[in-house]
């Protein structure tokens, strides 16, 4: 058991290591701590944001997703969305909002894990917080498809929109109207911080590496399958 | 796999994204469709010059009507620089006009119940009642003068006040929603001519009576015209927290029936004190119906008439000192109280007088006598000297009679019929010439008279304007800080100015520019006004104005400003039956009613609660009830309670009035009356 904990874990840092290569051990700490500030940052700004203009709304209708809530003319956008059968906005994706605070404070404490891990268990800690910004984009493909293409067939104009799915990024068209959806800075730090996740992973892999096969080349008895 | 095949593609998969996302920003279609949505105005170059001339030849233009109409044309989605507020006379309600382009841009429901806005027809009807006279419903009012409130003499944009002539009624107008949320009937006056006009921080609005008749109006015959018949000038507080006026801390002055025509409050130097006139010192009584001249000649025996002069502050403090006396409920300070006390003094005037007007430094009080072709201008600080000295004689109710040579400061002579003065911002004033018909611009004396060329004291230009002008109203003219630029002539005749419509003909706002110095000034407009006969108006610079776009809640009730308790809300649409009382919440929202039929009986008590609870900029709907009499404008966010009694039965069909949407039409529902068993 103990064993087993150890090849997890990994071997500790010799102090006189620590000592003379300081920067060696740090700097894959530092990266991922900063990935861990930014994702936790990015709660508080908008993931996703679209912008509809039409004529009548000459300075457009606005709304941004937060990992769990939407803000802006959700009200006025259910409103106009309410002629062509769509359910209001607020009806998608209620789970992942509101477990997304949790998750992402559990992706935080994942990586802040990884830190104290010494072997290539790091990256398994590390793989959740990577894939969030691509699963974030696809969930929202996810949503925007299931709501645009089951449109209520009893809508007041249901013979003129037909079921369509809304970009996720990017231009549309519905009706008058002209949508325009982006990325929000709170995607962009989560991004940042998949790319510093996986700067991380490499100067991690630089640092303990050596480390790790001298601890497994030293410990008698069986060892954990070797790399390839 | 591997972990180590996990973090490469992991590597690759986020900067592909970041490629992706980065290259989708970027191609952005939002501003291509923002810079469709505007307008653009045509490229510059020798083509439309040519088309422009070719416009005015056909046209028989000549340059210098091209020059008025590039000074106040608007192309589609510019707003107006300033905005004017304009009383529409016996229509009973207040025009918002902008300027320069002098289009009418609202029309507020005041005195008169006006449909647009279901201003009496199930909105406003708390507010209406109030204006009620002896319990009888009074549906007009001849508005007059409006008064923008003001913040150390100068405009603030957050109220605005107006008198009904006719009546001596007061309207209290919010502008966050430029609804009215108060009207005020005086108790002791029907005729206010003198109102409304703000003192310098709004503290207090002066109502000057008209007409003299006994305080409360009882009966008295015309031979105790002096015992019984008097004047009066109301000073009503004004709380600018609750936006309304505060009748328990309002109080008059008793004042002899000389027929109280303008006020207007001192500002700066003169603080604290407020200047009238007035037209029948002549005490003109019967109107020749005992061999007398009619009053029209009655009342311009004399050579003289009185400019009023009151200590604002005195008589407000000898009415906190329990000195007034309480007429018809009301406490009135006495004109004997008046006289003891110095609050009221006089001073002579050209005779038969239509305006008093306070210059912008507060140092000067313009009169002019309308069958007099002379400003008469006194200076405040002389008549301060004067009533220091004492030079007075009593009138016949033993108020000081102050010597008119030492209190003036100089008399201009402008032409046929003055009336009223304004003021800009290089020195000048300007009085309407009723007669003439015309605008002369004369210069100030003292330090605003060192703002234009011309010596002090003297007539500059005139314009002629068609015709017959009564009230002139220059941007922001009456305060502190005139901003000058543009004046409106309101003229009561049009005669030959419009395509005929009948014999009754509207009545014609001319703009004036009067940017440059000198000579210069230049009808560039004429407005028809075809709903009433505007007085005064007042201009306000219109970023100084900030109203809501829509109701700051759901639920909001424009009468108490904050959101209804009984408002229906969203979600919790019903009919509730209490005994024969029936309450109805209904929601109106693009393009439907919820619920969308109500069912009562005959003789059913209904209070019908309805909400919009739209948030969008312009998604007003209506309500009307046919046979009912029930027309509601509901602004988003905006509710209300209709009372009535369901007394005949039938089926109604009930719809939206207001076209909020493609579906407005289906946007109704059906209200069904059962018959009583």
């Amino acid at each position: 058991m103990a064993a087993a904990l150890q090849a997890i874990f990994g071997p500790r840092i010799p102090s006189e290591e620590l000592a003379t290569h300081r920067w060696r051990y740090l700097t894959p700490a530092f990266l991922l701590t900063l990935a861990r500030v930014l994702l936790l940052v990015s709660i508080f700004v908008p993931y996703w944001a679209m912008e509809l203009r039409a004529p009548q709304y000459p300075d457009g209708l606005h709304v941004q997703a937060y990992i769990n809530r939407l803000t802006g003319d959700v009200t006025e956008i259910d409103g106009l969305n309410h002629y062509i059968g769509m359910r209001p906005l607020n009806d998608a994706a209620k789970l992942e909002r509101t477990v997304s605070i949790t998750m992402l404070i559990a992706l935080v404490l994942l990586v802040e894990g990884a830190i104290y891990v010494h072997s290539k268990w790091t990256v398994l800690l590390t793989l959740p917080s990577i894939l969030f910004p691509p699963v974030f984009l696809l969930d929202l493909y996810f949503w925007l498809n299931q709501f645009g293409q089951h449109l209520d067939p009893k809508a007041p104009l249901s013979n003129a929109i037909k079921p369509f799915t809304p970009p996720v990024l990017g231009t549309g068209t519905i009706g008058q109207f002209h949508t325009h959806a982006s990325a929000g800075l709170g995607w962009w730090l989560a991004a940042a911080a998949s790319v510093l996740t996986i700067a991380g992973l490499v100067f991690h892999r630089r640092a303990f590496k050596p480390l790790y096969d001298a601890a497994s080349a030293a410990r008698p008895g069986p060892v954990v399958p070797a790399e390839e | 796999m591997t972990a180590k095949h996990l973090v490469w593609g992991a590597c690759l998969l986020v900067p592909g994204l970041l490629v992706g996302c980065g290259g989708g920003d970027s191609n952005s279609g939002g501003e291509d469709s923002s810079s469709a949505a505007k307008p653009t105005s045509g490229g510059g170059g020798a083509a439309p010059y040519a088309a422009l001339q070719t416009v005015a030849q056909e046209r028989g233009l000549t340059p210098d009507d091209l020059v008025a109409a590039a000074k106040t044309f608007q192309p589609s989605g510019r707003h107006d620089d300033y905005l004017m507020f304009a009383s529409d006379g016996h229509g009973g309600q207040m025009l918002v006009i902008g300027v320069p382009s002098m289009r009418i841009l609202r029309v507020i429901g005041v005195f008169t119940p006006e449909p647009w806005q279901g201003w009496g027809y199930g909105a406003g009807q708390d507010v209406l009642d109030e204006g009620k006279i002896n319990g009888k419903d009074i549906t007009w009012g001849d508005t007059h003068h409006p008064a923008l409130s003001e913040t150390a003499g100068d405009y603030d944009g957050q109220f605005c006040f107006i008198n009904d002539k006719a009546n001596a009624r007061l309207a209290v107008i919010d502008l966050r929603d430029f609804e009215t949320k108060q009207i005020v009937k005086n108790p002791l006056s029907l005729s206010d001519h003198g109102g409304a006009m703000v003192t310098p921080n709004t503290d207090y609005i002066i109502e000057g009576g008209q007409y003299g008749h006994p305080l409360g109006w009882d009966y008295a015959p015309m031979e105790e015209y002096v015992s019984k018949y008097r004047g009066m000038v109301t000073l009503w507080k004004f709380d600018r927290d609750s936006g309304r006026i505060d009748q328990s801390k309002s109080f008059a002055l008793e004042l002899p029936p000389y027929w109280q025509d303008l006020f207007d409050a001192g500002k700066l130097v003169s603080d604290g004190w407020i200047f009238g006139n007035s037209f029948n010192t002549e005490l003109a009584a019967d109107g020749g119906e005992s061999g007398t001249p009619p009053y029209e000649a009655g009342a311009s025996q004399r050579d003289n008439d009185y400019m009023h002069v009151i200590n604002l502050r005195k008589a407000e403090a000898l009415y906190r000192a329990g000195k007034a006396e309480i007429i018809k409920g009301f406490p009135v300070l006495s004109i004997q109280t008046l006289v003891d006390e110095g609050v009221l003094y006089f001073v002579p005037e050209p005779k038969s007088p239509h305006g008093v007007d306070v210059s912008p430094d507060g140092a000067y009080m313009v009169v002019s006598g309308k069958l007099d072709p002379h400003v008469t201008v006194y200076s405040f600080d002389k008549i301060q000297k004067t009533i220091a000295a004492k030079n007075w004689e009593p009138d016949q109710f033993g108020v000081p009679v102050l010597d008119f040579d030492s209190c003036v400061e100089a008399q201009i002579e402008v032409g046929l019929g003055p009336l009223h003065t304004q003021f800009d911002n290089q020195g000048y004033a300007y009085t309407s010439l009723f007669l003439e018909p015309a605008v002369a611009r004369w210069t100030m004396g003292g330090p605003l008279g060192a703002k234009n060329p011309e010596p002090d004291w003297t007539l500059v230009g005139k314009v002629p304007v068609q015709y017959n002008v009564g009230h002139i109203c220059a941007a922001e003219g009456d305060t502190v800080s005139p901003d000058g630029k543009y004046l409106v002539s309101m003229n009561k005749w049009a005669i030959d100015r419009f395509t005929p419509v009948g014999p009754l003909v509207p009545q014609n706002f001319q703009l004036v520019d009067i940017a440059d110095t000198g000579d210069t000034m230049k009808v560039i407009y004429d407005m028809p006004v075809g709903m009433g006969e505007p007085h005064y108006a007042q201009m306000i610079k219109a970023d100084k104005l900030k109203p809501w776009k829509v109701y700051p809640e759901v639920g909001w009730s424009p009468e108490t400003q904050s959101v209804r308790l009984d408002a229906a809300q969203k979600g919790k649409e019903r009919v509730e039956r209490n005994g024969t009382t029936v309450d109805v919440y209904m929601t109106a929202v693009r393009s439907h009613f919820t619920p969308e039929y109500v069912e009562a009986v005959e003789g059913d008590h209904i209070r019908w609660h309805i909400t919009n609870i739209e948030r969008a900029y312009d998604a007003t709907h209506g309500f009307a009830v046919p046979a009912y009499n029930i027309n509601l404008s509901l602004e988003p966010g905006e509710a209300q309670v209709i009372e009535f009694v369901a007394d005949r039965s039938g089926t109604y069909p009930f719809y939206c009035s207001e076209f909020c949407s493609a579906l407005h039409l289906e946007m109704m529902g059906y209200f069904l009356v059962k018959p009583a068993e």
